[in-house]
């Protein structure tokens, strides 16, 4: 979002925080990204009247109701097409998108890639708990391969997607990802999402303690997960571990491997991270645990144009070199008077 | 009264003055019938006839040459009164093929002028339609009056020292055929002339083979005899004013452009190409200097959402379709209606179910239009009746969604969008108020407060400090808007968003009734029946009988009256190119025994099957005894 700042009261957390009782499960990791949610947003800048959150359905989609800006709560997977349409008509809106891994990837995952290709100036949370709440515990788009649940007793035989890849795979000019319990990481992906010019997406990972509880548990767990997690730095080398003493370095078949630092391999050996190489991008986001560390933070951030304002430029060009009045239009064609 | 006239050579030449005439240009996909049909209506127009026209495509858009599913025509009705359908048959018929004979010779009038491209009847084309032996050498053809020319080779002949191929010098038969129809109904040439100037004004060379083609038509026409007379029709007496021909898909655009601009806000249309609603998308995709915003979704669900966030920011949001559209926008509608946004969604009706007909007309979309959504979802729909009237309609469309906050569903078909006629232009501040009023007091705003006349909730739009508000589809409490599951208020909204529509019958115009305030029949039509109905109906008058018509546009809410009016009358006759949808509604609504006529066939009613079918209802026999 590039929405000019114009606020001249300086905003605070409060300010973002809605009269309506929140109803999602004790416990939830969405409870948490909305605390995050609303810490940043007085950091931006904008005015709230000037905010606007759509969603879907699902547990995320509730989004809306518990922040105090304009909001919409649509209908399943297709919060993208109404954050088009508003965008595109209101480019001066900050538009922000809270969505899931059934709402955006299963149903709505249509609408999602073409958001991301068009550039369309909005920020898209997608909080990917593996499973679906809202509908109580049948298997989703990025469950793993075997997923016993409600609706699959036997296993599900599904491949699951993979959200970043897709968002690479559709154009999206800036791809992160963070989690619901890194209350200090997540801040900062949300703020550069937000100070990207263009769609940003943020995969979420997002804790279901009630139909998928501990999905995450392997990655956040306290004791070992910075042995689990990559934390990628723009132009820094990929070093990871307690005692940062582990690496990703790109070996002679082109792929990733983990190196740990002895027998002479050391942080010079690891690839540097390039926010704007997509063979990069496209490698982080194949790393799965636990042959790897989860990597986190800002995989990708190009800039291109936006939707939004290659369209408004034809308006104005149209109105600077072929101004037409309604009248002149009507009157357009063959037209004759009769007496 | 035939008088003689002196041809541009000097022959004498006889000119039988005729009050209408009614002809068709067949040909493949490919051999430019559209165009030449197009061109000799602005003939017509500009000669002061009143006009309809009917194009009628294949849904291929180049099928296999020679084929009859690759046939495309092209009927004009022009006349020295005034005419309110392109004619049921034709009296003249340009072929250029033995496919577009096979296709079309069953509807030319007895007598009728056949003028045939010869060239073109090759034993292979003839093979190509199961013709076993030349239908222009057997005698089949012997009543009507047949013109054999060979009009590729006279055109190829005529271009022979331009340099072009074969194939480009082919191309211009059309303007050719041109050339010899405006020879044969007394038409100044000029104007075709300066017409293919202007078309191909970037391409000289095409400019300057078309004028040769078409002038090469005419002359041949002139200079052989070919035809024993030429015919002459008037000029109608038409309301003074400024006139264009005009599509219903271009009057639909223009009529949602003048809507956004009387309302002063942008126009955003979210759309996905499907026939035949797709021309109304390239029309309004060209008006941007006039705030309009043409969005190509990615599929029929995001047209309709990215409208309707674009209305939700405060702009004029459109979505058009056609039914299979309509079936995948229905959620998005409930949610519409839910949230109580201004919206319009334009219908151009096609043949269903599933694919049907892509390019052939219905009306039966009207309960789709009606009830297609879950739960209580009522909303207003209203219905075009020609090409003309779409305009208004759409403009209509417009402020009752905006006045009264909700979607409303604009219904036009596939015979309207396609089909032409002379349109007199509105003076833009003479159209109806539209004012938009968005909510700016944070003191009093509640998002479901609601006026008291119109029962409109007041638009708040992104932006308007203090007026943060959040909508969403579960049910919300009247006033506040929050969420709520109360019984008795649901109860309550479902009410108040029915009674929301209802109160638009306030806005619908008393019946105009055609014919006696009551007496044996009344035909009652909506949408593109008006046409053959309205001109069945005169015809039956003529013939004493005491029949009206009477027209309906407004079709949720009914209007007011229609009830009233209908009792007046000892039979309700309702003509639909469906299986008898409006009369499902109407007696729904007013008990009344409401006789169909119903055609399925992805053709308009002919004037003729209406008089014929509606006498029949009026005599008391048996439908099936006339079919
Ligand atoms: S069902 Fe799961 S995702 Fe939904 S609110 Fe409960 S814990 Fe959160």
């Amino acid at each position: 979002m590039t929405t000019e700042a114009t606020a001249a009261v300086k905003l605070t957390r409060k300010d973002f925080v809605t009269d309506q009782d929140v109803r999602w499960c004790p416990g939830c990791g969405d409870y948490a990204i909305l605390s995050q949610v609303q810490r940043v947003l007085p950091e931006l800048g904008v005015p709230r009247e000037k905010i606007v959150f759509i969603s879907g359905i699902g547990c995320s989609s509730r989004f809306p109701y518990y922040i105090n800006t304009y909001g919409f709560h649509t209908i399943h997977g297709r919060a993208p097409t109404l954050a088009s349409g508003l965008k595109i008509s209101r480019p001066d809106l900050c538009v922000w998108i809270a969505t899931g891994d059934g709402d955006g990837l299963s149903i709505g995952g249509n609408h999602l890639i073409h958001i991301l290709r068009r550039n369309l100036n909005v920020q898209i949370l997608l909080f990917n708990n593996r499973i679906y709440g809202l509908t109580k515990g049948q298997y989703s788009p990025t469950s793993e391969e075997g997923k016993i649940t409600k609706s699959t007793p036997y296993g599900s035989p599904d491949h699951p997607f993979n959200p970043i890849g897709i968002a690479l795979g559709a154009g999206a000019t800036f791809v992160a990802r963070s989690i619901d319990v890194e209350n200090q990481h997540m801040p900062g992906v949300l703020l550069r999402a937000a100070q990207h010019k263009g769609a940003s997406f943020v995969e979420v990972f997002q804790n279901c303690n009630i139909f998928n509880d501990g999905a995450f548990d392997y990655t956040t767990d306290k004791e070992n997960k910075l042995d689990r997690q990559l934390r990628l730095e723009n132009g820094k080398p990929m070093v990871f571990g307690k005692n940062n003493d582990k690496g990703i370095r790109m070996n002679s078949q082109m792929q990733a491997e983990v190196i740990e630092f002895k027998d002479g391999l050391s942080e010079k050996d690891c690839l540097i991270h390039d926010e704007t190489n997509p063979a990069i991008a496209y490698m982080l986001s194949q790393m799965v645990a636990p042959k790897f560390p989860t990597p986190m933070g800002v995989f990708f951030a190009i800039q291109k144009t936006t939707y939004e304002e290659v369209a408004t430029e034809q308006i104005n060009t149209a109105k600077k070199t072929r101004p037409l009045t309604i009248e002149q239009l009507l009157k357009s064609g063959d037209v004759w008077t009769v007496k | 009264m035939t008088t003689a006239g002196t041809s541009t050579s000097g022959r004498t030449r006889t000119v039988t003055p005729k009050h209408d005439v009614v002809i068709r240009f067949a040909g493949d996909s490919g051999d430019g019938m559209q165009l030449t049909g197009a061109q000799f209506t602005a003939e017509a127009a500009i000669a002061g006839n009143d006009i309809a026209t009917f194009p009628d495509y294949p849904a291929e858009i180049r099928a296999p040459a020679g084929t009859i599913h690759g046939v495309s025509g092209y009927q004009l009705n022009f006349s020295d009164h005034e005419v309110f359908t392109a004619g049921d048959e034709p009296s003249v018929l340009v072929v250029m093929n033995p496919a577009a004979l096979k296709a079309n010779i069953k509807d030319l009038a007895q007598n009728g002028i056949l003028i045939v491209d010869t060239d073109s009847f090759t034993e292979q084309n003839l093979k190509k339609v199961k013709y076993e032996a030349n239908p222009l050498e057997d005698g089949s053809l012997d009543k009507y009056q047949l013109f054999k020319i060979d009009i590729t080779k006279l055109t190829t002949a005529a271009l022979n020292d331009m340099g072009l191929s074969t194939k480009e010098a082919t191309r211009c038969k059309n303007f050719f055929c041109l050339g010899l129809v405006s020879w044969l109904f007394h038409r100044p040439t000029e104007i075709t002339i300066q017409h293919i100037e202007k078309k191909f004004k970037n391409k000289p060379g095409l400019a300057e083979a078309n004028r040769r083609a078409f002038m090469a038509g005419y002359n041949y026409a002139d200079t052989t005899e070919l035809f024993a007379e030429s015919y002459e029709v008037k000029s109608a007496p038409i309301t003074a004013g400024t006139y264009r021909n005009i599509t219903g898909n271009a009057a639909t655009a223009l009529g949602f452009v003048a809507a956004a601009q009387r309302a002063g806000r942008p126009l955003f249309l979210g759309s996905y190409p499907i026939t035949p609603a797709s021309d109304v998308l390239h029309e309004l995709s060209k008006y941007k200097a006039l705030d309009v915003v043409t969005y190509q979704a990615e599929d029929e669900i995001a047209g309709i959402g990215s409208a309707i966030g674009a209305a939700f920011g405060g702009a004029i949001g459109i979505t058009t379709t056609s039914g299979p559209g309509l079936d995948l926008k229905a959620e998005a509608l409930g949610l519409a209606a839910k949230v109580e946004l201004p919206l319009v969604v334009a219908d151009i009706q096609r043949a269903g179910p599933s694919t049907g007909l892509p390019t052939k007309t219905e009306q039966s979309d009207l309960l789709l239009a009606m009830f297609g959504r879950h739960g209580e979802s009522p909303l207003p729909v209203i219905a075009a009746a020609s090409p003309a009237d779409c305009f208004m309609c759409a403009y209509t469309a417009v402020r009752i969604a905006v006045k009264y906050m909700t979607p409303v569903i604009l219904l036009t078909d596939g015979y309207i969008a396609n089909g032409s006629e002379p349109w007199k232009l509105p003076e833009v501040d003479q159209l109806p108020d539209i004012t938009v009023k968005f909510a700016t007091d944070a003191a009093t705003y509640k998002p479901y407060s609601r006026d008291e006349k119109t029962l409109a909730r007041p638009w708040a739009i992104p932006g308007t400090p203090g007026l943060e508000h959040r909508l969403g589809g579960l049910e919300g409490q009247n006033g506040s808007g929050n969420i709520s599951s109360d019984p008795d208020n649901h109860e309550l909204m479902t009410k108040l968003r029915a009674e929301k529509v209802q109160r638009i019958a306030q806005e619908i115009p008393p019946m105009r009734v055609m014919g006696p305030k009551s007496g044996d029949a009344i035909v009652v039509g909506w949408g593109s029946t008006f046409g053959p109905i309205h001109a069945a109906v005169k015809q039956l008058q003529k013939e004493g009988r005491s029949v009206a018509h009477s027209h309906i546009s407004y079709i949720n809410p009914l209007p007011s009256d229609l009830g009233d009016l209908l009792k007046n009358y000892k039979k309700v006759i309702i003509p639909e190119m469906n299986m008898g949808q409006l009369r499902m509604l109407i007696r729904a609504n007013f008990l009344v025994d409401a006789i169909g006529i119903n055609k399925m066939k992805g053709k308009p009613f002919t004037i003729s099957e209406l008089v014929t079918k509606i006498s029949a209802i009026m005599d008391g026999r048996k439908l099936e005894a006339v079919q």
